[in-house]
């Protein structure tokens, strides 16, 4: 296999684009593609304060670094799930990104700054995992960037990932979260703006991208992922992806183009009226806003470890 | 070869020369989802792999509904 450019040895297939890359001009292949997500979804001007939301996971050091790489300048965001061991690891691979780069990395603890952590959470509420955690993270990140004064929230999620999702909101005809499931949210009702540049690149683009650029990610999945009905989208995607290359693409990238401004009358949300959280002065439609009300349920609860809340100790999923 | 596989980590002994694709399709994986690494390097589809060589075999699907 020879590099589509120079004719050098390949060190990667991309099927997609029916072509082979050599390193160099595999990094270069990826940071066109998220040039161009960034200039055709108007997501970031060269004066913006950005703030990324960081995991220590491949696809947020993945968008951290192309983001230097590509001239603009960018703080990370890490929050501390406390989801054990696996916490404990995406911290250290966080914080060691940043100061080899010496890059600013915003730390936030939730059993230290808000008095419980993921597994406790799932248990007193008795939803899914990544229900507490979701919304423990959008919180806290539009917190963070609009309190840190940050033009714009960038986050990691790829093109499998808005893939997956779309996929599980058509399956199910969602028309509001179809409608609102765009690579740029503009900052509207004391929410800040929030973008994602990787929606051009693959799950496996950006892991490569980590490989060949020397970044130390976490590999290891969150423990309490396994089983969500995300990652069996994600595999039903790439079962199409392997037979016929550039589905994903096609699927995800014309829905933005040709469906998403269709549903636009759907999305919920533009015409509410919120007021300030009475606690936290986040925006709300009630008086206490969603996390709020999570804070006070999870930090009551006595604190479990994960091992109860995955695999056979679990209640529900 | 020696080929490590992650989530769960184990590792296994397998009969070489062998290509990527092929060994992909040995262990039923799925090319979309997974890249293969020797010495730190990615190797290509069709690449060879020698019957002394180590190479990770490493998923890069993440799982958060988020
Ligand atoms: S997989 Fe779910 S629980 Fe784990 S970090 Fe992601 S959203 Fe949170
Ligand atoms: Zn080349
Ligand atoms: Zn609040």
């Amino acid at each position: 296999m020879k590099c589509r450019v120079c004719r050098e040895p390949a060190i990667i297939d991309v099927p997609r684009h029916n072509a082979n890359f050599c390193a160099p001009h595999f990094l270069d292949m990826c940071r066109k593609q998220v040039r161009k997500a960034i200039d055709d979804f108007e997501m970031l001007q060269s004066d913006d304060r950005i703030l990324v939301a960081v995991s220590g996971g491949k696809d947020s050091l993945a968008i951290w670094d192309m983001l230097i790489d590509l001239g603009y300048s960018a703080d990370g965001l890490y929050i501390g799930l406390g989801i054990g061991e696996y916490s404990d690891v995406s911290g250290e691979y966080a914080r060691s990104f940043a100061n080899e780069r010496g890059l600013h990395l915003v730390e936030i603890s939730l059993r230290d700054d808000y008095g419980y952590d993921v597994p406790t959470a799932t248990r007193a509420t008795r939803r899914v995992p990544c229900s507490a955690c979701g919304m423990s993270k959008r919180h806290l990140f539009d917190k963070a960037a609009i309190d840190g004064g940050y033009t714009v929230l960038v986050t990691g999620h790829n093109l499998d990932d808005e893939a997956a999702v779309l996929y599980g909101n058509t399956l199910r005809w969602e028309l509001p979260y179809l409608a609102r499931q765009l690579p740029t949210l503009p900052a509207r009702n004391g929410f800040p703006k929030k973008v994602k540049p990787l929606v051009r690149l693959s799950e496996r683009e950006t892991a490569a991208w980590c490989i060949v650029r020397g970044i130390d990610y976490l590999v290891d999945e969150c423990p309490m992922a396994a089983g969500n009905r995300h990652l069996g989208f994600k595999e039903a995607l790439n079962t199409i992806e392997t037979q016929s290359p550039g589905t994903k693409t096609a699927f995800y990238l014309n829905f933005v183009d040709k469906v998403a401004p269709l549903l636009s009358a759907f999305a919920l949300g533009d015409d509410v009226v919120l007021a300030p959280c009475a606690r936290c002065g986040a925006p709300t439609t009630g008086e206490i806003c969603a996390f709020c009300h999570l804070v006070e349920t999870a930090s009551a609860h006595e604190p479990v470890p994960v091992e109860l809340v995955t695999g056979r100790g679990a209640r529900r999923r | 070869m020696k080929v490590l596989l992650r989530n769960p980590r184990r590792e296994l002994d397998i009969a070489g020369p062998r290509r990527v694709h092929a060994l992909l399709n040995d262990l039923q994986l799925n090319r979309e989802s997974h890249l293969v690494i020797r010495n730190g390097t990615l190797v290509a589809s069709d690449e060879e792999l020698s019957a002394d060589d180590v190479v990770e075999i490493r998923p890069v699907i993440s799982g958060g509904a988020q």
